[in-house]
């Protein structure tokens, strides 16, 4: 399907395109807020809760994407695990300190905004130009599929996930191995 | 889709009271369960049996003052208790409660009630690290990391099923689980697998894990009156403290549903025929979690309090090797036959 040929009417607020819409909208705001609040609490455990919120968003946009998996597993893991995880960090951590305020470098805000700006127009760039194909759906999202997938079409990011896990687990467990008494 | 929007609002609706009711009454249930295991009458000056003690209870709440302390971080501190009921409300929109009665039936089901309990995790560390207590501080850790204790092995036995049922989907799971009570997957008995000898010992890893991730005792270590005054929710008056209650009590409801559909066949009956009282009906599923939900109750007020070290060591030193053997021989006894 050739998108640029389409034409995109905006649907009324009250039909169902209207109002599938606007879940999308919620949840693409829910994400940039709950990245604004990660980015700029001072407070780490106020990041951590903005990431959760940030978190729920994309997974949002996953549902909103007929993934239903996919944004599942967004929360279970990435709220479930690597938040808590977070979490874990920082009260193993020391006691937050009162914070260091030196003046920040006067070029540091626009040198900042420029680059952020750069990347974001790079990005949207590519989005605009790339042509993008429709990648034909794959099964029902059943765990049949996901696993038939996981095995034949995609055993490439399956390996590599495989060798993440096992780096992390043999780092926790050169990490735990002095045990209690170091 | 028939899912128009007025179904949609109508089953929130049903949702929302249903999860209400529960928290209230359940809560009524402890408290009479409670005088029962320790001999007395519990409840009962309001009303007949006590029974209208949860709505005056829920009046009393409501009008209250919120006190909201000096020093809290006050966004996270309004958050959490939102926090708290929210997944475990919106889990309910998975739950089948018979053939029929199922708000959505998503692919992934089993996955959307763990992803939600661990948003309900959440909750409690906020809530905790939000008041400004020592108390709820220390019990905030405590609960977060009993949470993540006990999601490994409940996620790695839930595989198990997932295994034999071949599905993600609760509806799927509970219907191939129907045709009388030595059908339900506690038993192990399955046309396509043979008797898997190993479904007993999943069923009682995902009931101690289903105690344990929803806090009740022996595992209540997050609130543990004696040490920590009032755990998570120390500093909560009013209606703060009255959703944490309500999401414990609804997270009990959703313990029990799981367990129900997972291994004791949802709504089917006991006995396959076809009139009236035996028909596969959702009075069937509500008997069941609520008798899972007894046993709860009894539980509670049966055996002490562990110690969190005990806590931890029968999650991480026992019912986690345990659950991944069972996987690996599970698959394996799904191979063989």
């Amino acid at each position: 399907m050739d998108v640029s040929q389409t034409i995109y009417q905006t649907p009324s607020i009250l039909s169902a395109d209207g109002l599938v819409g606007l879940v999308f909208l919620v949840m693409v705001a829910v994400t940039i807020l709950g990245a604004y609040v990660a980015s700029t609490a001072e407070r780490v455990v106020r990041a951590v809760s903005g990431l959760v919120i940030c978190f729920v968003g994309v997974a949002g946009i996953y549902y909103f994407l007929n993934s239903p998996f996919m944004s599942m597993m967004q929360i279970l893991i990435y709220v479930g695990a690597v938040c808590v995880t977070i979490s874990f960090a920082i009260m193993l951590a020391a006691p937050e300190e009162k914070k260091k305020t030196t003046p920040a470098n006067i070029l540091s805000g626009p040198l900042g905004f420029i680059v952020a700006a750069l990347i974001f127009g790079c990005m949207t760039g590519l989005a605009l130009k790339t042509e993008w194909q429709s990648y034909p759906k794959s099964g029902s999202g059943s765990v049949r599929d996901i696993g038939i997938s996981l095995l034949t079409t995609n055993s490439m990011v399956f390996e590599l996930i495989s060798i993440i896990l096992l780096i992390a687990i043999i780092g926790a467990v050169v990490i735990a191995r002095d045990g209690r008494s170091s | 889709m028939s899912l128009t929007l007025l179904n949609a609002a109508v089953a929130v609706f049903i949702a929302i009271c249903f999860v209400g009711l529960n928290a209230a009454y359940l809560v009524w249930c402890e408290r009479k369960g409670a005088g029962f295991y320790q001999r007395r009458p519990g409840p009962m000056e309001n009303g007949p049996w006590g029974l209208l003690q949860p709505p005056i209870d829920g009046v009393k709440l409501m009008t209250k003052q919120l006190l909201i302390p000096g020093g809290v971080d006050k966004a996270i501190f309004m958050v959490a208790p939102v926090l708290a009921m929210f997944p475990a409300l919106i889990s309910f929109v998975t739950i089948p409660f018979s053939k029929n009665i199922v708000a959505h039936p998503i692919n992934v089901g089993v996955l959307m009630i763990f992803a939600f309990a661990a948003l309900g995790g959440m909750s409690l560390l906020v809530a905790g690290w939000g008041s400004r207590n020592k108390y709820a501080m220390i019990s905030s850790v405590r609960a977060v990391s009993q949470t993540v204790a006990y999601e490994i092995p409940m996620l790695i036995t839930t595989i198990t099923i997932v295994l034999v049922s071949g599905s993600l989907n609760l509806s799927e799971i509970a219907a191939s689980q129907l045709g009388g009570f030595w059908k339900w997957n506690i038993w192990g008995f399955q046309e396509a697998v043979g008797y898997n000898i190993l479904m007993p010992i999943s069923f009682l890893i995902i009931f101690v894990c289903a105690v344990a991730e929803t806090n009740r005792a022996p595992f209540d270590l997050g609130e543990a009156e004696s040490e920590l005054v009032a755990g998570f929710h120390t500093e909560y008056s009013s209606m703060g403290f009255g959703l944490f209650f309500m999401g414990e009590y609804a997270n009990i409801v959703i313990g029990a549903c799981l367990v129900t559909i997972l291994f004791l066949g949802g709504w089917s009956s006991p006995v396959p025929l076809g009139f009236f009282p035996f028909t596969d009906h959702v009075g069937w599923f509500l008997l069941k979690i609520y008798m899972i939900i007894f046993v709860f109750i009894w539980i509670r007020w049966t055996f002490p309090r562990t110690t969190i070290y005990g806590l931890l060591n029968l999650s991480w030193k026992y019912l986690i090797p345990i659950s991944l053997f069972n996987l690996l021989l599970t698959a394996a006894l799904l191979k063989v036959f």
